[in-house]
């Protein structure tokens, strides 16, 4: 079991969080003005990178709070969690990581 | 009766608590102390069971988990354990163990059949034989397969036991109590850190509870132990735990461990858990595991009577068994000279002791010598011979050119063999730590890369009892710094190997015999010989996870721990490669099997899962009601009257609320308090319908749809004031509502001054619905105008029931006039009851979900996750009427302009009715378009649609069902077919709402 | 009519509390319960009205008297008091809140309250509670939500033996069976 670094709450089992899709999917300012060729890629494209990937969790069984983490994908490693509205931090890409 | 082959003095046992056993009915005497197989040997018993494929005698062959043979069932009924290894079962008076894989008997076993025609069943041999006819495969292959095959077999009673589960936090977690681990405790708990010591025996001390004659810090080894266990059990930050298995490595630490509680107990004290499931989150991890004593590979290595020599050397030593009276020694290791050297002393004959290398000159060689035993170097043993034990070896010399010399023949009932020692890095290799070969031990060793955890000892290749101490203590400070900080900066690098502890062998001892004749066993527990490992690499197989898989060595539940490097080694040879390159398969969970029991541990029975009961349950339990499972609730589902069916509960309950009064317990609901100045618009955007002009007091269906356009969820929603909407939620959509509502409110929409509080078990929720609602409503409550024109259909208001604080809804969710009474949840039994007093006048009939869902379908009402799934959008139920029209956004609303989701021909929500009326349709239900007619009945039809809800209506005294067709709305009137397997039914398309579609009644 | 303001009903009435021979389970009665959410900006005001000031920092309860105010999320508290006040404190903190805005709702039914003292009171929680519970980890005035086996809980540290839990409603009876087997088999 993973030990996840809630902004909040600090490190807290894995058990009290959820997986919440993939992160900074901003939601269109004005969905209207997008064609539908833009609003599906908005609702469906999503990466899948292997090594770093930025993503939603929600502390459910905690603080409640949706934060950003950057997980290895290889591995499971968090190398970092951040709060909403925060930029994506740097950190050193994986060994082997690849964009898919 | 009487133990022959125990010793007057010595080992860690109670001659004076005499223990009677049974093995296959026959009865044994053993002491507090023994294991079964120490207890079993001192009887003079090797033979314990048969082999996994071809049902050869097998006899106890290691001394701790490692036994690949002697695998027993232990217990009888609901206490039933199948493959507990004879070496790990302590023994308990009146304990009732039963040897596995024979039939009918241990000495008489037909299926040994399978060693005679042996040359049949290389690698790969059910792969390659079972193939054709396919269906043969299932029929007749695989049943006696598995008949004749397997480890034990399954209890068939449930468990009677209990287990239990704990987490655990600790600095340093040891694993492995032997002197290393021991050392590490002491100095981790010396450094401040919070410990955690485990081992899997019933006593701590590891390789000390075999060491007699060693000396540690000037004391003998017990001594220095029993202080050591002294110390760490006064200390208030050590929790040491022995019978306990850390059986796997998880990220970050996570150490599963698993404790046996009472399988040593004669008889398990009632109500006592057998096991208990620690998951240990470790800031350091010591693992102090040991190492694995091989086997050498030779013609016939598995009779009963062939051992690991070290093991010997511990029943010796600490059960006081002599294991045989005459004995030979084969060995490519030291360590097998020092089992020869202590056994001799206890006065048993060594025979010989054949050393396949060309000299050993270390000191226990010496002494050995010194002793003046008969020792032969660079000798091999060519075959063995004895039924159910071995009674003889046929020894050879072996020449420098690696030729094989003339045979001699030694009568013996001991073959004890050495071929070095494995670490045991099971669990650091789960932890994802790095591993690097070491020719020296031809072994592979820790080598770093697993964050927080560290081997010592013999776990890392560091043997010898001071050595092994020196680095437990390493090991043991180096984890309290790094856990807690500051004590000393402790060195924790190798050791160099002592000279005296030298010698290895990883390929099959040479013998003058054919190769293709001889069975020289790799992995005992799985059957496999070297021939297998070689036929493999003929057959083409490179890597050594797929030697693995097609030989079946190193898997199942021993996991190769005896047999894994000299399969490698052998492998490595065929490969011509050198080891390293051949690479190693993975280690996997569990270390040794763990019950199903302790991963289950108290979620069994009413612990299983949680069972939510409403504030009328045990009201409802005792008038009768038949509950059904709505996610985790219990709601009852209807209240039959004496010798009523469900048909005719439900078909008097829905009468009596469409003609006088029901009650009904809502409680169940999802319920959200959305409060700030900014809810409205909050709403605005969540939900499809318009909430800005909604005036407070009045109440509105809201839908809301997901970002794709399919519906989420839907409920009634009240504005109770400006700032403040009480929502509600279908049942089982509650937590998946409040989380898209928290998602949309704190990432995108963070900017709304409005809050989320869920509120669905503050408010007990009861429905009084029908024409007479109001009449009794009226007799609970003082201070609300409950008047049709003070309180339209589709309005909220708070008060007072019976003194309670309350909101009362005038919804529906039947077509009737209705309320929904919402009183704190403290208050709900008792307003219920007051409500039932109040219409007992009137009939007041208490409804189920059935009834319930009867009304709703009369009326075409939808329920969310029964007439739609993730693709049905508001349109397509017939909801586009409560879309805002002049929202300019809304979740979902872009979606609903892609032309998909505009199709005409979409699937849409319509009315069935069928032609007999007397007919339900099946809920799940195929409709297709054309009558099939008898000469194309199997012919592919188009599916058009399917049946959502179905129901016989007493109101309208006829089968009525929901059904999602496409192009529904413009069929009604159309004649459509529902194929069952007695024939298809004919449907005609109607409007979904059956019953008063003006709605009049909501309106009285 | 009736007059049924006073019968509170638990929904644990009747399944008894510590039935293990450690005696380290007990029910709590009956307490008002309000969750208020709002911007930290508002926390000053609520502090004067409430009598409690609700901690700023993460996982931690304030205690005045018989009050308190437990951090649950940096825009959510968990506010305890008497059983019946909760209308009062509701108008109080309306009179000082105003004009900003906020959220304040009676959640007084929708959770039962529990404890669990004495030395084995960290054993028995942690056998379905995932948290390090040693005091240096959890200390004195920690409180958080978390999961008691398949159920959320809110943990709040007491005192050095003492946790009390806050369930919801209908998972109390499944979270004290649990903790009553815990009990048994320490
Ligand atoms: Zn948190």
């Amino acid at each position: 079991m993973l030990l996840i670094d809630c902004p909040f709450c600090g490190k807290r089992p894995e058990l009290e969080f959820r997986y919440a899709g993939e992160a900074h999917i901003a939601r269109p300012a004005d969905p209207s003005g997008l064609g539908d060729e833009a609003w599906g890629r908005f609702l469906y494209g999503r990466g899948n990178p292997r090594g770093m990937h930025a993503e939603r969790w929600r502390h459910l069984n905690g603080c409640g709070r949706f934060f950003n983490a950057l997980r290895d994908t290889t591995d499971d490693r968090f190398a970092a969690t951040y709060k909403i509205g925060e930029e994506r931090p740097m950190v050193a890409e994986p060994q082997g990581a690849r964009k898919a | 009766m009487s133990a022959p082959f125990r010793l007057g003095a010595g080992g860690r046992i109670d001659r004076s608590r005499k223990l009677r056993f049974w093995l296959d009915r026959k009865a044994y005497e053993g002491v507090a102390g023994d294991t079964l197989a120490s207890a079993l040997l001192a009887n003079g018993v090797h033979l314990v069971g048969r082999s996994f494929k071809y049902h050869r005698p097998r006899g106890i062959m290691a001394a701790g988990s490692d036994e690949p043979n002697a695998l027993v069932s232990v217990g009888s009924g609901s206490r039933f354990t199948p493959n507990l290894r004879a070496t790990q079962v302590e023994l308990t008076d009146g304990l009732v163990a039963q040897s596995q894989n024979r039939w009918p008997s241990l000495g008489r076993d037909f299926g040994a059949l399978n060693d005679v025609f042996s040359p049949l069943f290389p690698a790969g041999f059910y792969y390659k034989t079972f193939m054709w006819p396919k269906s043969a495969w299932k029929r007749i292959y695989e049943p006696k397969i598995r008949a004749m095959a397997g480890l034990g077999r399954a209890p068939t009673l449930p468990d009677s036991d209990t287990y239990t589960q704990r987490y655990a936090h600790c600095d340093a977690l040891i694993v492995g109590a032997g002197p290393a681990g021991i050392a590490a405790a002491l100095a981790a708990e010396a450094h401040g850190a919070r410990v955690i010591l485990c081992d899997e025996q019933a006593e701590l001390g590891g390789s000390l509870l075999a060491e007699t004659k060693a000396t540690i810090d000037g004391k003998e080894a017990s001594a220095w132990l029993s202080d050591a266990l002294s110390r760490l059990s006064h200390s208030p930050n050590v929790r040491w735990l022995s019978r306990t298995t850390a059986f796997g490595c998880f990220p970050h630490n996570m150490v599963g461990l698993a404790e046996r509680l009472t399988d040593h107990l004669p008889s398990p004290s009632e109500g006592r858990p057998r096991e208990r499931l620690w998951q240990v989150r470790a800031k350091e991890v010591v693992l102090a595991t040991g190492a694995l004593e091989r086997p050498l590979v030779f013609p016939d290595n598995d009779r009963p009577g062939i051992m690991l020599a070290d093991a010997a050397r511990q029943y010796l030593a600490r059960y006081a068994v002599k294991p045989g009276t005459r004995v030979v020694v084969v060995t490519a290791h030291d360590q097998a000279y020092r089992a020869a050297t202590e056994l001799a002393e206890a006065g048993v004959e060594i025979a010989a002791i054949l050393d396949i290398r060309q000299d050993a000159s270390g000191s226990w060689a010496e002494q050995a010598r010194g002793a003046g035993l008969h020792i032969l170097s660079s000798t091999t043993i060519c075959a063995t011979s004895g039924r159910h034990r071995v009674s003889s070896v046929e020894i050879a010399p072996v020449g420098r050119d690696g030729k094989v010399g003339p045979r001699s023949r030694l009568a013996c009932d001991l073959v004890l063999m050495c071929g070095g020692f494995t670490p045991a890095i099971h669990l650091f290799s789960q932890a994802r730590g790095k591993l690097r070969f070491e020719e020296r031990l031809n072994a592979f060793l820790p080598d770093g890369g697993a964050e927080g955890v560290r081997c010592a000892g013999a776990s890392r290749g560091i043997f010898g009892l001071d050595a092994a101490i020196a680095d437990g203590v390493a090991a043991g400070e180096a984890a309290a710094r790094d856990a807690v900080g500051g004590g000393v900066e402790a060195a924790h690098s190798p050791v160099p190997l002592p000279k005296d502890l030298d010698g290895r062998r990883l390929d099959p001892l040479p013998h003058d015999r054919s190769p293709h004749r001889v069975k020289a066993f790799v992995d005992f527990q799985n059957d496999v010989t070297a021939k297998d490992v070689k036929l493999a690499v003929r057959e083409g197989f490179r890597s050594i996870e797929h030697i693995k898989r097609y030989t079946t060595t190193g898997m199942a539940t021993d996991q190769g721990k005896t047999s894994n490097m000299n399969a490698l080694g052998i492998a490595a040879s065929a490969l011509d490669k050198p080891l390293p390159d051949v690479g190693l398969t993975t280690f996997r969970m569990p270390y040794t099997p763990v019950t199903f029991g302790t991963f289950a541990g108290v979620a069994r029975g009413e612990l299983f899962d949680p069972v939510r009961v409403t504030p009328t349950h045990d009201w409802a339990s005792a008038h009768g009601a038949v509950f059904e499972d709505v996610g985790q609730w219990k709601r009852a589902r209807y209240f039959p009257l004496k010798d009523e069916d469900m048909h005719r509960a439900v078909a008097r309950e829905c009468q009596a609320v469409r003609q006088s009064v029901g009650v009904f317990d809502a409680s169940t609901l999802g319920k959200i308090e959305i409060v700030g100045p900014d809810a409205a618009e909050f709403m605005n955007r969540i939900y499809v319908n318009p909430w800005s002009r909604l005036e407070p007091g009045r109440c509105r269906y809201g839908v809301m749809l997901r970002e794709d356009g399919s519906i989420l969820d839907d409920g009634v929603v009240g504005r109770l004031a400006a700032d403040r909407f009480h929502v509600t939620t279908t049942t089982g959509g509650a937590a998946q509502v409040l989380n898209h509502m928290e998602d949309f409110l704190q990432t995108e929409w963070s900017g709304l001054d409005c809050w989320l509080t869920s509120t669905t078990e503050q408010w007990a929720v009861i429905a009084v619905q029908g024409p007479d609602s109001r009449k009794i409503l009226e007799r609970l409550v003082d201070d609300i105008d409950l008047s049709a024109a003070a309180m339209p259909h589709m309005s909220v208001r708070e008060g007072h029931v019976c003194g309670v604080p309350a909101r009362v809804f005038r919804v529906s969710f039947t077509g009737e006039l209705g309320f929904e009474i919402n009183v704190p949840a403290d208050h709900g039994r008792a307003v219920w009851q007051a409500v039932l007093d109040a219409g007992f006048s009137r009939s007041l009939t208490p409804y189920g979900t059935e009834a319930m869902h009867v009304m709703r379908a009369e009326k075409g009402y939808i329920i969310v996750g029964q007439d739609t799934d993730g693709t049905v959008t508001a349109d397509d139920v017939g909801l586009s009427w409560a879309i805002g029209k002049t929202k300019k956004d809304f979740v979902g609303k872009r979606s609903l302009a892609r032309p998909a989701l505009s199709d005409p021909g979409r699937k849409q929500l319509v009315g069935l009715v069928t032609e007999d009326p007397e007919l339900v349709l099946e809920e799940g239900a195929q409709i297709i378009a054309e009558e099939p007619t008898a000469s194309h009945r199997s012919a592919p039809h188009k599916m058009i649609g399917h049946v959502t809800s179905s129901y016989f209506s007493a109101t309208l005294g006829r089968g009525i069902a929901l059904a999602m067709v496409a192009g529904g709305r413009r069929r009604m009137g159309e004649t459509l077919y529902v194929p069952m397997p007695e024939g298809s039914i004919k449907a005609v398309v109607t409007n979904p709402v059956f019953l008063d579609p003006e709605g009049k009644r909501l309106d009285a | 009519m009736p007059d049924l303001s006073q019968a509170r009903r638990s929904v644990l009435e009747g399944l008894g509390s510590s039935d293990g021979a450690h005696g380290a389970l007990s029910l709590l009665p009956p307490i008002s319960r309000l969750i208020f959410r709002g911007r930290i900006s508002t926390i000053g005001r609520v502090a004067a009205a409430f009598g409690v000031e609700p901690a700023m920092e993460p996982c931690r309860a304030a205690v005045s008297g018989e009050r308190a105010a437990l951090w649950l999320g940096p825009d959510e508290w968990l506010l305890l008091a008497r059983e019946g006040e909760a209308p009062a404190i509701i108008g109080r903190l309306a009179d000082a809140l105003a004009p900003l805005s906020y959220s304040l709702v009676d959640v007084s039914h929708r959770q039962v309250g529990l404890k669990v003292t004495g030395e084995d009171a960290q054993a028995i929680l942690n056998a379905g509670c995932p948290l390090d519970l040693d005091r240096h980890a959890f200390p004195i005035g920690m409180c958080t939500r978390t999961l008691l086996q398949k159920t959320e809980i809110v943990l709040w540290r007491v005192a050095e033996a003492a946790f009390q839990l806050e369930v919801a409603r209908s998972f109390a009876p499944y979270a004290l069976r649990f903790l009553q087997q815990a009990e048994r088999d320490l």
